[in-house]
C-alpha cells in the first residue's frame, strides 16, 4: 500500500515505527538498564515511536507494571540522551507491563501472551511483536522453544514476529551454528536481528560515506597504495566483576570475532549496489570469506593478560589476580592477530587486528597506513617512520578522521615532518548524534535490517577466528603478562616488526 | 570571547580572525557552511542565539548582517565573538550605516569560508524576491521566515511568486512533525474511504495553508481550513473518512491527542518547534527541497485558503 504523504524527495520527513510492542528478556540486566530502555525513550523523545508503542519487562523480580514503569523512569534519568519530558514518559509508560516469572515458567508465557492480547486491544499495538533477548545465549534455547510453544513466535494472526538477539552468538563455529538452528528453528531468517551496536554507530556508517562518497580516496583503496590496515579496539578499563564471564572467552571471541572483523569487512569489501541489507551484506560476507589464515598461527598472533600494577594514577588489580578467579586461566585480555585477504584489491595487504583490555586509553580505530613514498629527494627520513601516509578513521571517542602527510618545516632547509589533518563530528556534533541503541531499535521496528549481520557472516567470522583459537588453546604457557595501560605484550610488537612494522599509537 | 572592531574593513577582519586564532588557539573545527543573517537593528540577539544552537549540529560561520541607517557617514562596525559566546560557530557581526555600506557579496566575500555552501537567511521580513538579492544570487540556500511578517499570508504568496529552487521557508519548517506523524497516521489507516479533511489553525498562519496545500495536492481530497482563535498556529487535523473519523489535535502545549475510531485517545510529543531547532533541520541538506517547491507553487493554488469562521458553519 503505498502512502502519497510519503514523497522520496521529502527527506524531511523520519520514518516513525509502526504500532508495536517490545518485549524485553533480561530488563533488569546492565544492557536494558543502561542502554536499552534510555534508547527506547530517546526515541519517543525524538517523535520517532508510535504514541501507542507498548513495552513488556520480562524477568524474576516480582514487580508490578508500575513498579517497572517507576524503575524505568530512573534508569532513563540516569541514562537518557535527550532532556526527560514528563508527557513524553508517561505516555510510554502507560504502555509499559511486566511478566514476573523464570525464563522457563510456562505460567509466564500465559501470562505474556495474555498480556499482549489485551496490548494489541488497549495500544493497537497491530500485533507487532519485537522480542528482545537480552539474557545470557545459554537460555536462548528455553526462551525461543517457550515462546514457539505458546505460538508467540510465529502466531497466525496479522503482524510481524522479530527477535533481537546480542553478541556472543556462540563461542566458536560450531556452537554458532547450534545457537542459529534453535533461533531460526523458532523464527523464520529474516526476521532475526542480531545486534553489534558497533554497526549503529555514525562513524561506521561514515566509513561508508567516506569510501564510496568521495572519489579522492577509492583509487588509493587497495594493494598498489596500502602498505597495511591496522585495527584497534582498546579499552582502559579491566574484567572487573565480569571475571566469571570473561573467562574462557577472552579479547578474541569477545571483541575480534564480532566488532573487529565487521569493521574489517566495512573497510575491505566491494561497493554493494545499493544500500540495501542484502546487497550490503553479500559484500560483506564476500570479504569475509576470502580472508586467509596465515600458515603458521603462531607467528602471526599474540596474546597477553594485564599484570597487577600502576595505570594513570590508580592502582589496578592484574586479571590473574582479581579475587576468586583462576590464577592458572590461559584466557587472554589481549590478543593481535594479523590476516589475509585474498582478493585482487587486497593480495599482499596484511590487516593487523588488536583488542584488548587495561591499554593506554579507550579507543577503536580503523588506520589505512599508505606505502612510503619513494623518497628520492628527502633522503635524510629514508630509515625512519616518517613519510608514511595514514587515513584513521576514529570510531570511538571522539569520532572522526584524519589524514596524515608530510610537510615541509619552516626554515632554511628542506626539512619535512608529518603533520595530520584532522576531520572531528566534534564535540559540537555529539549533541544531536544519536546513540547506536537508538539506531538499531528503530531499525528492528522498521524491520531494515542492513546494518544486523547475517547468520552466514557469523559463521565465516568463526571460520576465521577458531583456528587461532584452537591454536592457543593447545599451547601450554599462559599468555605473555603486560602492565596496565601499556599498549600490550612485546610479543605483540613482535608480531609487528618480524613484518618491517610498527603499530600505531593510537 | 567578544573582539570589537569599531569602524573597520572586512580586511581588517578576516586579519584579526587568524590572528586571534593564532594567539589564543581558537581553532576552525570542520565548518561546513557560512550562515549569512540578514537583518536589522533589535532582531539581531535573537537570530544570533538560534544560529548558535544551531551551529551545535552544524559547525559554521555565521555572518550577521545589521543595516543601520542608510543615510549619514559611511562606517562598518565588527565585533567578532568565538568561544564560549558563539558555540560551535564563530560569529561576525557588522552593523552598516551610511548609504553605500550595502549587504552586497563585496562587502562580505572576504569573510566567507572557502569552498563551502552558503545559507542566507531573513529571521525577520522577507525581501519581495530573494533571489534577485544581493547576497540570495550568492547563497545555495536561502531562508525566510514570512510569519515573521506583517502579512503573513500575502509574504507567502510572494514567496510563492518568486519561488526558485534553493528557497525555503521556516513556515514549512514548522510542520515537519505533523507531517511526519500525519503520515504515519496514514501508514496505518491508509486512504481508503477518506473523504475530506478540515485542518483548524489560527487565521493568517502561513503554516495551516502550507499544511492545507500539501495535504491537498498529496491526497487529491477536498481540504477546508477552519479559523481557530485560541492558538497562534496549527491546532488540529481531523480525517473525514467512511470508516470513521481521525483527528490530531494539539489545542495547547506540547502534547498532541490522537484520536482513532475505536481506541482510547493517545498522547503524542509534538511540541512547537523553535526557531533554532528549524534553523538546523533547514541546514541538514542543502540541496532545492523539491517537495516544498510544488506545494507552494502548485498546491497552494489547488488549495481554499479561505478559513471558514465558526459563524459561518
Amino acid at each position: 500500500m503505498s502512502n502519497p504523504l510519503r514523497d522520496a524527495r521529502d527527506r524531511r520527513l523520519n520514518r516513525i515505527a509502526g504500532p508495536g510492542a517490545l518485549v524485553f528478556f533480561g530488563i533488569t540486566g546492565d544492557l536494558a538498564r543502561k542502554k536499552l530502555m534510555p534508547a527506547v525513550y530517546d526515541l519517543a523523545n525524538r517523535g520517532l515511536l508510535p504514541p501507542n508503542f507498548a513495552i513488556v519487562g520480562f524477568g524474576r523480580r516480582d514487580w508490578t507494571a508500575e513498579d517497572f514503569a517507576n524503575q524505568a523512569r530512573e534508569w532513563i534519568l540516569a541514562s537518557a540522551r535527550t532532556p526527560f519530558n514528563e508527557t513524553v514518559f508517561d505516555q510510554l509508560a502507560a504502555g509499559m507491563r511486566f511478566i514476573s516469572g523464570a525464563f522457563d515458567d510456562d505460567n509466564a508465557y500465559e501470562k505474556l501472551a495474555e498480556t499482549l492480547d489485551e496490548l494489541a486491544e488497549s495500544r493497537s499495538t497491530g500485533r507487532n511483536h519485537a522480542f528482545y533477548l537480552s539474557i545470557p545465549p545459554s537460555w536462548f534455547d528455553v526462551v525461543c522453544q517457550k515462546l514457539s510453544e505458546h505460538k508467540l513466535a510465529k502466531d497466525e494472526n496479522p503482524g510481524w514476529e522479530r527477535v533481537v538477539i546480542e553478541k556472543p552468538f556462540g563461542h566458536d563455529l560450531q556452537s554458532a551454528r547450534e545457537l542459529n538452528q534453535i533461533v531460526e528453528s523458532v523464527f523464520p531468517a529474516d526476521s532475526v536481528f542480531r545486534i553489534d551496536h558497533y554497526l549503529g554507530k555514525e562513524t561506521v556508517q561514515n566509513l561508508l560515506a567516506l569510501r564510496f562518497g568521495n572519489q579522492m580516496f577509492e583509487p588509493l583503496w587497495n594493494n598498489k597504495y596500502v602498505d597495511h590496515v591496522q585495527i584497534t579496539m582498546a579499552e582502559d578499563i579491566g574484567i572487573g566483576g565480569r571475571a566469571s564471564y570473561y573467562d574462557g572467552v577472552g579479547a578474541a571471541r569477545d571483541v575480534i570475532q564480532n566488532h573487529l572483523l565487521q569493521l574489517l569487512a566495512l573497510t575491505a569489501m566491494e561497493e554493494p549496489i545499493s544500500f540495501n541489507a542484502d546487497h550490503l551484506r553479500s559484500e560483506k560476507e564476500k570479504v569475509l570469506t576470502a580472508v586467509q589464515l596465515p600458515e603458521d598461527l603462531g607467528q602471526a598472533s599474540a596474546r597477553g593478560q594485564y599484570t597487577s600494577g600502576w595505570q594513570g594514577g590508580e592502582e589496578v588489580v592484574g586479571f590473574l589476580d582479581e579475587e576468586g578467579f583462576n590464577p592458572l586461566s590461559k584466557t587472554e585480555t589481549f590478543a593481535a592477530v594479523r590476516l589475509n585477504i585474498n582478493t585482487r584489491r587486497w593480495n599482499g595487504v596484511p590487516f593487523y587486528l588488536r583488542a584488548g583490555k587495561r591499554l593506554g586509553r579507550r579507543v577503536t580505530e580503523i588506520a589505512v597506513v599508505f606505502k612510503r613514498a619513494p623518497n628520492l629527494l628527502f633522503t635524510d627520513h629514508a630509515d625512519d617512520e616518517f613519510g608514511q601516509n595514514a587515513f584513521v578513521i576514529r570510531v570511538q571517542p571522539d569520532e572522526g578522521a584524519t589524514i596524515r602527510f608530510s610537510s615541509k618545516v619552516p626554515g632554511t632547509q628542506m626539512e619535512i615532518r608529518d603533520v595530520t589533518m584532522d576531520f572531528g563530528y566534534g564535540n559540537a556534533f555529539t549533541e544531536s548524534s544519536p546513540e547506536a541503541y537508538e539506531r538499531l531499535i528503530l531499525d528492528v521496528l522498521l524491520g531494515e535490517p542492513p546494518l544486523f549481520p547475517r547468520h552466514e557472516e557469523v559463521e565465516q567470522s568463526w571460520r576465521i577466528l577458531d583456528p587461532f583459537e584452537e591454536y592457543w588453546a593447545a599451547q601450554p604457557e599462559q599468555p605473555d603478562p603486560y602492565l596496565p595501560g601499556s599498549w600490550g605484550p612485546a610479543s605483540a610488537d613482535e608480531l609487528m616488526a618480524k613484518d618491517g612494522r610498527t603499530w600505531r599509537r593510537p | 570571547m567578544m573582539i570589537d572592531l569599531p569602524n573597520t574593513t572586512t580586511n581588517k577582519v578576516a586579519k584579526k580572525l587568524i590572528s586571534s586564532r593564532r594567539t589564543h588557539g581558537v581553532v576552525a573545527l570542520s565548518r561546513v557552511l557560512t550562515l549569512v543573517v540578514i537583518t536589522r537593528e533589535g532582531f539581531a540577539e535573537n537570530a544570533i542565539e538560534a544560529a548558535n544552537l544551531a551551529s551545535r549540529e552544524h559547525p559554521c560561520r555565521i555572518i550577521v548582517v545589521v543595516r543601520g541607517s542608510e543615510k549619514g557617514e559611511n562606517r562598518l562596525d565588527v565585533q567578532i565573538r568565538v568561544g564560549g559566546d558563539a558555540g560551535a560557530s564563530e560569529v561576525i557581526v557588522m552593523r552598516t550605516h551610511g548609504p553605500n555600506m550595502a549587504a552586497d557579496e563585496a562587502l562580505i566575500s572576504a569573510l566567507l569560508l572557502p569552498d563551502a555552501p552558503i545559507v542566507a537567511w531573513w529571521p525577520h521580513g522577507v525581501p519581495a524576491d530573494p533571489y534577485n538579492t544581493a547576497l540570495g544570487k550568492l547563497a545555495h540556500r536561502r531562508i525566510t521566515d514570512s510569519n515573521e511578517t506583517s502579512d503573513p499570508t500575502e509574504a507567502l504568496f510572494q514567496r510563492a511568486s518568486t519561488y526558485r529552487a534553493g528557497d525555503t521557508d521556516l513556515a514549512w519548517t514548522r510542520i515537519t512533525l505533523w507531517r511526519a506523524q500525519l503520515a504515519s497516521i496514514i501508514d496505518l489507516i491508509g486512504t481508503e474511504g477518506l473523504t475530506g479533511i478540515t485542518v483548524k489553525g489560527s487565521e493568517n498562519s502561513p503554516s495551516t495553508s502550507l499544511l492545507a496545500a500539501w495535504l491537498t495536492m498529496c491526497l487529491e481530497v477536498p481540504v477546508t481550513i477552519a479559523a481557530d482563535k485560541s492558538t497562534g498556529g496549527l491546532s488540529s487535523v481531523r480525517l473525514t473518512r467512511e470508516a470513521g473519523d481521525v483527528e490530531l489535535s494539539r489545542p495547547s502545549g506540547a502534547v498532541a491527542h490522537l484520536y482513532l475510531p475505536g481506541t482510547a485517545p493517545q498522547r503524542i510529543s509534538l511540541p512547537r518547534r523553535s526557531v533554532a531547532e528549524c534553523l538546523a533541520e533547514e541546514m541538514r541538506r542543502l540541496d532545492a527541497d523539491d517537495v516544498f517547491g510544488e506545494v507552494i507553487t502548485r498546491g497552494l493554488a489547488l488549495t481554499n485558503l479561505r478559513s471558514i469562521r465558526s459563524s459561518d458553519r
